[in-house]
């Protein structure tokens, strides 16, 4: 073979791997993305029960709800619309009322949004940047020296509940 | 006074800093031996005042000193002295601290142990390393000092994150940094090389032992992320394929394809232009990997705080860095000879095939990490890419590349004989099968996961058929092997048995992701759960209070088959100062699997929610890269890539003397 020819087999052999993983990435990502979505936009845009999405918001204060085999329910609110959230496992550790939540799931054929994995990677100081944003949308947000001050104080579980309604 | 000792020497560092990016390159054109000895002294010096620096920041987090923002922030007198000790790197300022700490390091390690390369040559590497010196000190000075002080000192500090008050916090972001940082040598010699014009074998020879080092330690360092999360985060996952972990990956992969291509580089002089595009590459991914995590454009437990100036600040170095070194390489990359030619079955013909995959699914992670990032700047939409999406991709380019690592080391160089080295491996598709075969026999359909034991067995039993090959063992008489197999340089059982690691981590990876079961229940005191062949007991709960936190430990009393085996004791603790709360998990180890216990939230009528997981082979995934490094530290150890073994001295000589080619 001349060094022509090693050089077509190589580029060959890489153009053929280069074209199979675009394929692959192209593909994956029409299927396996999920758009985050605030309560409001879910009304908004009339998403279709079904649709994988991710519900971001702040856990409305008292709509916690424990049911049994490890049900819980609660709405997640932009402070604009609120909407219910079915769960069942159990809720990470930062989980709190009043504060930062991401679920991710899809709305059932009653309009409640049925999640199977729910996130708050964030302690009192930093929440997920989505939501935060997702809040600044609605004009909840303060800016206080850096850090996070949403609309809702935070209640201790205890706390009387005070749920905004939508 | 400690705390502005510690800036103090930072600014030091700085200024010998920019000495050392200008005067030994200044002295590498006119040939000036005093000016190119220069960065021979300031290395070490700088590394010696960021060490200063560093130790500065550590006294203040020992000693609680609570008017220095940074300890304020991240610090609380009643944690333990190791706590305090790690939260040094436990956040954003110090954690960069750390970062240029071991650059500098790194920086005089090259110093010291370039002894025999060209003088001009080791003047332009340290210089160029001294330009990313340069730029991060300025970032931490400008926009991240860990040394500044607040007006009135607080009584007590805000606490270390509680999640980050673990032994994993001491081990795996030095390791991480180590390979990060590591790889600023291989982009400093390919820079050098590109300024130069002029690159040949003994170039290779010198960046595969720094690459190889950054490359161990980055291994270390992720798989030791991977378990701290596994513990942890009480999800009993290991890899979620978050942005910061893809971060990491990302430099791994493509460290791991310069370590292949170097070989190439050193025993053929082919590749060599690739082989630099590696180099800048993987660290140009390690930079991005900073950025990611640095800048606060993602969220993850990995960002500590997001601040814009920053995020634009190393934006601005990515861009520098990364586009310099590749437009350096557009322009300057024609000038390197190319060398050895190959038949496309060859041995380097496996390695460039080796290259192309390992590059294309690191491009694939690249896509999902960033696209998301992409699509919010251009269009605002917000997406998120999950795990399916990289099962997806990076799956199916992984498999063909495990498929052809038993082959690679058993080609010849330059023109082998795929048949002979199929018929060679007759062994290991043997073992192949059984392990199919047994795996079906035991768990039956599916036939994926069999198929997917049966590459593992694949990988594994063609890293053991290299070194019998190697040894004659089977063929010669066992004195004959003997000799044989002491004879076989490091190098060669390095290869072997980092191939090995590779089969045993995916093993890992099936029998965790196939076989592991899952149960999610609540208990009430003396009720029980099953899982497999395994019972828990619930026995009741306990308060205790540790030196910072309060917990609640729940016992289980575990039995296989009937028999009581012994006492898981998970708990849930509760940080005061923070008010936030963790998860411990109780893991117990039966061989490789893992029974894995943790606890949910406890319900008003006293029953407790409690996650259970049966992960079979879960060890088996960390092993594996324990034994990848372990190979790579056998390879270190070889003579022939020691730095300043007298055989390659020689050859440096002579390449030095008669520039181009090497021998």
């Amino acid at each position: 073979m001349t060094r022509k020819q090693r050089r077509l087999v190589m580029i060959a052999a890489a153009g053929g791997i280069l074209v199979i993983a675009a394929a692959l990435v192209l593909s994956a990502l029409r299927d396996s993305i999920v758009f985050f979505n605030s309560p409001s936009d879910v009304a908004e845009k009339h998403i279709a029960p079904g649709t994988r999405i991710r519900l971001g918001g702040l856990v409305a204060p008292g709509s916690l709800v424990r049911g049994d085999n490890l049900e819980v329910k609660f709405s997640v609110t932009d402070g604009k619309t609120a909407m219910a959230v079915a769960y069942r496992g159990i809720l990470p550790d930062l989980f709190r009322e009043g504060q930062g939540v991401i679920a991710e799931g899809a709305l059932d054929g009653a309009g409640q949004f049925k999640a199977d994995s729910v996130l708050a990677k964030h302690d009192e100081k930093y929440m997920p940047k989505e939501v935060a944003e997702a809040l600044k949308k609605q004009g909840h947000w303060k800016e206080e020296s850096g850090k996070a001050a949403p609309v809702v104080s935070r209640p201790t579980n205890s706390a009387p509940p005070a749920a905004p309604k939508s | 006074m400690i705390a502005e000792i510690g800036h103090f020497a930072l600014v030091l560092a700085l200024a010998l800093a920019i000495v050392q990016s200008i005067a030994p390159l200044v002295g590498a054109r006119r040939n000036d031996a005093a000016l190119m000895g220069i960065a021979g002294i300031t290395a070490p010096a700088q590394a010696g005042f960021v060490a200063l620096s560093f130790a500065a920041l550590t006294a203040c987090y020992v000693t609680s000193d609570f008017s220095v923002a940074n300890v304020f922030e991240n610090s609380h007198s009643t944690m333990p002295l190791v706590y305090k000790i790690t939260s040094v790197w436990g956040n954003h300022e110090g954690s960069m601290l750390l970062w240029v700490f071991i650059l500098s390091f790194f920086g005089a390690l090259v110093a010291f142990f370039a002894r025999n390369l060209p003088p001009s040559f080791k003047a332009t590497v340290l210089a160029v390393q001294a330009w990313v010196a340069v730029a991060f000190y300025l970032f931490i000075l400008m926009t991240s000092s860990p040394f500044a002080r607040l007006a009135e000192a607080p009584f007590e500090g805000r606490d270390l994150n509680p999640i980050l008050q673990d032994f994993g916090l001491a081990v795996h972001p030095p390791m991480l940094y180590l390979g990060y940082v590591g790889f600023s040598i291989s982009f400093s010699f390919a820079v050098a090389a590109l300024i130069e014009g002029r690159i040949n074998a003994a170039w290779a020879r010198f960046v595969r032992p720094w690459t190889l080092v950054a490359w161990m330690c980055l291994t270390l360092g992720i798989a030791m992320g991977s378990y701290w999360a596994y513990y942890e985060l009480g999800w009993g996952g290991w890899w979620f394929w978050d942005p910061v972990e893809n971060a990491s990956l990302m430099p791994w992969l493509v460290g791991t394809a310069l370590l292949h291509s170097a070989v190439v580089m050193e025993k053929r002089e082919a590749l060599k232009i690739w082989t630099v595009l590696l180099a800048i590459l993987t660290f140009s991914l390690s930079l991005v990997g900073t950025f990611l995590v640095r800048s606060g454009v993602l969220t993850s437990v990995h960002t500590f705080a997001s601040d814009p100036s920053r995020g634009v600040f190393i934006l601005c170095i990515l861009i520098v860095f990364i586009g310099g070194a590749l437009a350096l390489f557009a322009w300057r990359a024609p000038l390197l000879r190319q060398g050895g030619l190959f038949a496309p079955v060859s041995r380097e013909g496996a390695l460039v095939l080796n290259n192309l995959f390992i590059v294309t699914a690191c491009a694939t992670v690249f896509v999902g990490t960033l696209y998301p990032l992409a699509l919010e700047a251009v269009t605002g939409e917000k997406i998120s890419v999950g795990a399916p999406f990289f099962n997806l991709t990076f799956g199916p380019l992984f498999i063909p590349l495990l498929l052809i690592v038993p082959f690679g080391p058993l080609l010849a160089w330059k023109r082998a004989d795929l048949a002979g080295v199929s018929q060679r491996l007759g062994g290991a598709f043997v073992v192949a099968l059984l392990g199919i075969g047994a795996t079906l026999a035991l768990n039956g359909q599916p036939v994926l996961p069999a198929l997917g034991v049966g590459l593992a067995m694949f990988v594994m039993a063609g890293a053991v058929t290299d070194i019998v090959e190697r040894t004659s063992l089977l063929r010669a008489p066992l004195g004959t092997v003997m000799q044989r197999a002491r004879g076989l340089p490091r190098s060669s059982w390095g290869t072997a048995l980092a191939h090995f690691g590779l089969g045993v981590s995916l093993l890992g990876i099936i029998g965790e992701t196939q076989w592991g079961a899952e149960r999610i229940v609540t208990l009430k005191p003396a009720e029980k759960v099953s899982i497999r062949n395994y019972d828990f007991i619930f026995d009741g709960s306990v308060n205790r209070t540790g030196a910072n936190y309060r917990e609640t430990v729940a016992k289980f009393t575990v039995r296989h088959n009937r028999e009581v085996i012994g006492v898981v004791e998970p708990s849930k603790r509760t940080f005061p100062s923070r008010g936030s709360s963790t998860t411990e998990a109780a893991l117990m180890t039966r061989g490789f699997s893992q029974l894995y216990v943790s606890l949910g939230d406890q319900n008003a009528d006293g029953s407790l929610a409690v996650r259970i997981y049966h992960k079979p082979m879960v060890l088996l995934i960390w092993l594996g890269a324990v034994v990848m490094v372990l190979g790579g530290g056998l390879s270190l150890s070889d003579r022939r890539l020691r730095v300043g073994a007298p055989r390659s001295a020689k050859s440096h000589a002579k390449s030095s003397a008669s520039m181009q080619p090497a021998e």
